[in-house]
């Protein structure tokens, strides 16, 4: 339910920022990871270039590569039977499949699969509304639609601070934005602001 | 093609491998330590900067203007544990409203 009234809200501001619909509901349909979609169309809607909207998004689902592989046990089958579940990995559904047992974690596929499934189509269905929606609301501007965005990046931030590294790479990832900003052209700052996860080379520390 | 046509494309297929990686090639290994740490940190990091940029960004400037004010009454929201569409939506309305009185 979130989910599909998130991908509405993508597919008006994938409006707002210059995507003509088709593109917003194939990119849904395609990528299916919805931080990253958002963080390509602010960037791209805020001037950046292709390359810093590209880098912005990628970083974003880089956590989805060690997540993948958590899960890896869980997939099985051909490599293409495996190829098109492990794209219904998402933070929801993957952390839904968690089963906590004595000897340990594991992921149940069916969980992942049957999760991932619901919310992909909420996604899409949702996109498609909204991109439907959006091109009868006027200036995005005049609506605030441009403080939704970091807005959302706000709330979905606040979901990862679940450990002090990963409170300190927050505080240090926004402060080196924001003295980049004035100087640099947009989309650099959040390249650069990635550099505040070299502090995890300490290695993983327990969630507290 | 558009640059939004070359980001769907480009960003879609970054998506693809980067998901595929772990279920398609590996055993259910786990990443490294030290790996393991930095990419864990790559979202906060990431999405932080985003809410500074998206907050005061302008071109090559700071830009204080209704937007800060509309994320401020968002992050209340956020902290008092409102779901996140409420949070967002917060956000805009506030934005509108004082863009409407100014």
């Amino acid at each position: 339910m979130a989910v599909g009234l998130f991908g509405v809200s993508f597919g008006v501001l994938a409006g707002s920022a210059g995507f003509e619909p088709l593109a917003a509901v194939v990119m849904s349909v395609t990528t299916f990871a919805g931080s990253a979609q958002f963080a390509a169309i602010s960037v791209l809607g805020a001037g950046g270039t292709l390359a810093a909207a590209v880098g912005a998004a990628v970083l974003l689902n880089a956590r989805y590569g060690p997540m993948g592989l958590a899960a890896a046990p869980a997939f099985e089958g051909s490599v293409w039977r495996r190829l098109l579940q492990s794209q219904l990995v998402v933070d929801e559904a993957w952390a839904l499949s968690i089963v906590e047992e004595e000897r340990g974690r594991r992921f149940d596929r069916r969980i992942l699969v049957g999760a991932g499934l619901l919310l992909y189509a909420a996604w899409v269905a949702g996109t498609t509304a909204g991109v439907i929606a959006g091109g009868a609301l006027g200036d995005p501007e005049d609506l605030g639609l441009d403080a939704a965005f970091p807005a959302l990046f706000l709330a979905l931030l606040v979901g990862q601070l679940g450990s002090r590294p990963a409170a300190t790479a927050a505080l240090v990832g926004g402060a080196i934005a924001l003295v980049l900003i004035p100087v640099a052209p947009a989309g650099v700052p959040v390249i650069v602001a990635v550099a505040a996860c070299l502090i995890g080379l300490r290695g993983r520390e327990e969630r507290s | 093609m558009s640059t939004a046509w070359a980001a769907v494309v480009v960003i879609g297929a970054a998506t693809v491998a980067i998901k595929a990686a772990g279920p398609v090639l590996a055993g259910g290994r786990e990443l490294p330590d030290r790996l393991g740490g930095v990419v864990e940190l790559l979202a906060p990091a990431v999405l932080a900067a985003l809410v500074v940029t998206q907050a005061v960004g302008g071109d090559e400037e700071l830009v204080i203007d209704e937007r800060l004010a509309g994320v401020g009454v968002a992050a209340v929201a956020i902290a008092l544990k409102a779901p996140i569409l409420v949070s967002v939506t917060t956000a805009a309305v506030v934005t509108a409203l004082l863009r409407l009185a100014t």
